[in-house]
C-alpha cells in the first residue's frame, strides 16, 4: 500500500486555488451589492460577467482580442525567428557574436514601451508600429536563452557524434538543437509573455483597436465594467497564450519527464 | 604480437606521439605524452594502464582522431589518422549518451551517421540492442534505464557504428564490482569473437588482465610507456581465469611495475 500524500495531491492544491478565488469574487460580489463601493469604481463582478456575455455574443470583444491577438503573433514569430537565428548565429560565429552582442546590450535596456512615440512617427498608426514593439520585446528573452542553450550544449555528445561521422544538419538537428531546446522554450516562454503586455500597453497608448485601446475608451465613457471585463479577457488570453507554449515545450522535451516503456514509435 | 596469426603492418600503430597544452598555471606548456609508441595487430585486445591522470584518455582521443598529438603520429591501417571516423569509435568514460532520444534512437543515430538507409536502420538497432541484452527497452529514455543498462547502451551504440577499432576509456569505472564483472565477461564475449582490435584504458588491473592480450604499464606525466606484458590466456577465454594463479600472479607483476620507479 501507498502511504497518503495529501500534501501532494495535485488535486488538494487545485481545490484550495478554487476556493480562494471563489472568495474573492464573493467578497467583491457582497461589497458592491451591498453598495459598500461605488458601483462606477468597482461593479459587481456579476455585471462584469454579464458584460462579458453580452459583448462576446455581439462581437465587439471577439473583435479586440482577434485584433491584439493578430498583433502579438504577427510580431512574436518575426522576432522569434530572427532571435532563433541571431543567437544560434552569435553562438556558432565568434566575428557574428563579437558584431552582434555590444549592440544587444546597449539597446536591451531600453523598454520596448519608450520606443512607441519613436514607432508611431516611423509606422503611423494601426498593427505596423505594434509588430514593431511586440518584435522588439520579444526578441531579446529569446535571443539570451538561445545563446545560452547552445552554450550548454555538452561538448562530450558532440565528439561522440563526431567520432560517428556525424556533421552539418545531423549534427545541429539532433544533437545540438535537441539539447538547448529547454533553454530556447524558456525564451521563447519569457518573450510572448513580454510580447503580451506589450501589444496591451502599447494599444492604451496609440492604437485605435484592441484589447488595450478598448479598456481605455470604456475608462473615458466611465464604462467601469466593460475595462474590467476587457482586463479578465486580457488575463485569460495571456494565460491561454502562456499554456500554449508550455503545451509545445512539454511536447517537444518529452524524453525529460518520460516514465518510458509508452508506445512511441513513429 | 598477435593472437590470432596475423602478420605484416600492424592494425594501430603509435609512433612517438607527444602531447602538451597550454598551462594557465605556469604560463607555460604541460606535457602530458612524451614519446608513446607501440602497435597493435589486427583482432588484438590491448589494455593500457597507468596512474590516473597520466594522459591515458589523451591518448585515446589521439587515437580516434579527436586531438592532434603535438608531435608523432598514429596509423591506423597505414594511413595517418587525421581526424575522427567511424571506423574507429571511441567510448568515453563518462558515456555522453543522447538523453533525448529513446536507446533505439541512440542506436539509430549511429546507424544515420554512417548513411545506413531508413528502414534498415530500425531493424538492425533493434538487432544490436538485442545482442547487448536490451531487448524490450527500445523505447525508454537513458535516463530510466540502470547505470550497467547505460554502459551496454554506449556500448550497443558504438557497435552500431561496426568500427575496426574500439576504443574504451574506463569501460564500468563508475558501477559496483559485480555489475562490472558481469559486464566485463559480457564484453569479453562481445569483443574476442568479433574482429575488432580492441584498445582498453583501465586503472583495474584485473580488467586490464582479464580482457587484454597484452597489458602496457604507462608512468605518471609525461607518460611513456613503462613496461609490456603479455597475458597468457587464449584470446577466447573463460570467465574462471580470474581464480587462477597465473592471473594473480600477472597481478602482482604488473601492480610491482606500476609502482616501480622505472
Amino acid at each position: 500500500m501507498k502511504a497518503r500524500t495529501s500534501d501532494h495531491n495535485p488535486w488538494g492544491s487545485r481545490w484550495r486555488g478554487l476556493l480562494s478565488i471563489s472568495v474573492v469574487i464573493a467578497s467583491w460580489e457582497l461589497l458592491t451589492r451591498l453598495s459598500l463601493v461605488k458601483s462606477t469604481l468597482l461593479p459587481p463582478f456579476s455585471s462584469v460577467l454579464v458584460t462579458i456575455l453580452e459583448d462576446t455574443i455581439k462581437g465587439p470583444l471577439l473583435v479586440d482580442t482577434a485584433v491584439s491577438l493578430k498583433r502579438v503573433l504577427v510580431g512574436y514569430s518575426i522576432s522569434a525567428f530572427a532571435a532563433l537565428l541571431m543567437g544560434i548565429g552569435s553562438a556558432f560565429n565568434r566575428t557574428f557574436s563579437d558584431l552582434i552582442r555590444p549592440i544587444v546590450s546597449f539597446v536591451k535596456p531600453i523598454p520596448p514601451l519608450a520606443w512607441i512615440p519613436l514607432a508611431i512617427l516611423w509606422f503611423g498608426q494601426g498593427d505596423p508600429p505594434a509588430y514593431f514593439l511586440v518584435g522588439l520585446g520579444g526578441f531579446f528573452p529569446i535571443f539570451a536563452n538561445t545563446f545560452l542553450g547552445m552554450s550548454l550544449v555538452e561538448q562530450g555528445t558532440i565528439k561522440v557524434a563526431r567520432c560517428h561521422g556525424a556533421t552539418g544538419r545531423l549534427l545541429f538537428f539532433k544533437v545540438i538543437l535537441p539539447q538547448s531546446l529547454p533553454s530556447i522554450f524558456s525564451g521563447l516562454r519569457t518573450g510572448l509573455g513580454v510580447a503580451w503586455m506589450v501589444v496591451i500597453t502599447a494599444e492604451l497608448v496609440g492604437a485605435q483597436s484592441g484589447l488595450g485601446y478598448m479598456i481605455q475608451v470604456s475608462r473615458a465613457l466611465l464604462q467601469s465594467e466593460r475595462v474590467i471585463a476587457g482586463m479578465i479577457v486580457i488575463g485569460l488570453t495571456g494565460y491561454g497564450l502562456d499554456r500554449l507554449i508550455r503545451w509545445a515545450a512539454s511536447v517537444s522535451l518529452r524524453w525529460r519527464n518520460q516514465e518510458g516503456g509508452t508506445g512511441d514509435v513513429e | 604480437m598477435s593472437n590470432n596469426g596475423m602478420t605484416g603492418e600492424a592494425k594501430i600503430s603509435v609512433t612517438n606521439v607527444s602531447h602538451d597544452y597550454p598551462d594557465p598555471d605556469s604560463g607555460g606548456r604541460k606535457q602530458v605524452l612524451s614519446k608513446v609508441s607501440f602497435d597493435v595487430s589486427e583482432g588484438e585486445v590491448m589494455s593500457i594502464i597507468g596512474p590516473s591522470g597520466c594522459g591515458k584518455s589523451t591518448l585515446m582521443s589521439i587515437i580516434a582522431g579527436l586531438v592532434m598529438p603535438s608531435g608523432g603520429e598514429v596509423k591506423v591501417n597505414g594511413q595517418i589518422v587525421d581526424g575522427p571516423s567511424p571506423t574507429r569509435i571511441l567510448l568515453f568514460q563518462e558515456l555522453f549518451l543522447f538523453e533525448w532520444m529513446t536507446t533505439l534512437g541512440n542506436v539509430e543515430f549511429a546507424l544515420e551517421a554512417r548513411r545506413v538507409s531508413k528502414p534498415d536502420r530500425r531493424q538492425k538497432a533493434i538487432e544490436i540492442l538485442n545482442l547487448v541484452g536490451l531487448a524490450g527497452f527500445e523505447n525508454y529514455y537513458p535516463n530510466k534505464i540502470s547505470g550497467g543498462m547505460k554502459q551496454k547502451l554506449a556500448l550497443a551504440r558504438a557497435l552500431a557504428a561496426e568500427p575496426q577499432v574500439l576504443l574504451l576509456d574506463e569501460p564500468f569505472g563508475a558501477l559496483d564490482l559485480q555489475t562490472r564483472n558481469e559486464l566485463e565477461f559480457e564484453l569479453l564475449n562481445l569483443l574476442k569473437f568479433g574482429n575488432q582490435t580492441v584498445i582498453i584504458v583501465t586503472h583495474d588491473i584485473r580488467q586490464a588482465i582479464f580482457l587484454g592480450d597484452r597489458i602496457l604499464v604507462m608512468s605518471p606525466r609525461p607518460a611513456t610507456i613503462k613496461k609490456s606484458f603479455v597475458v597468457p590466456f587464449p584470446h577466447r577465454r573463460q570467465e574462471g581465469i580470474r581464480l587462477t594463479r597465473e592471473f594473480n600472479d600477472l597481478e602482482t607483476l604488473v601492480s610491482a611495475s606500476i609502482h616501480s620507479e622505472r
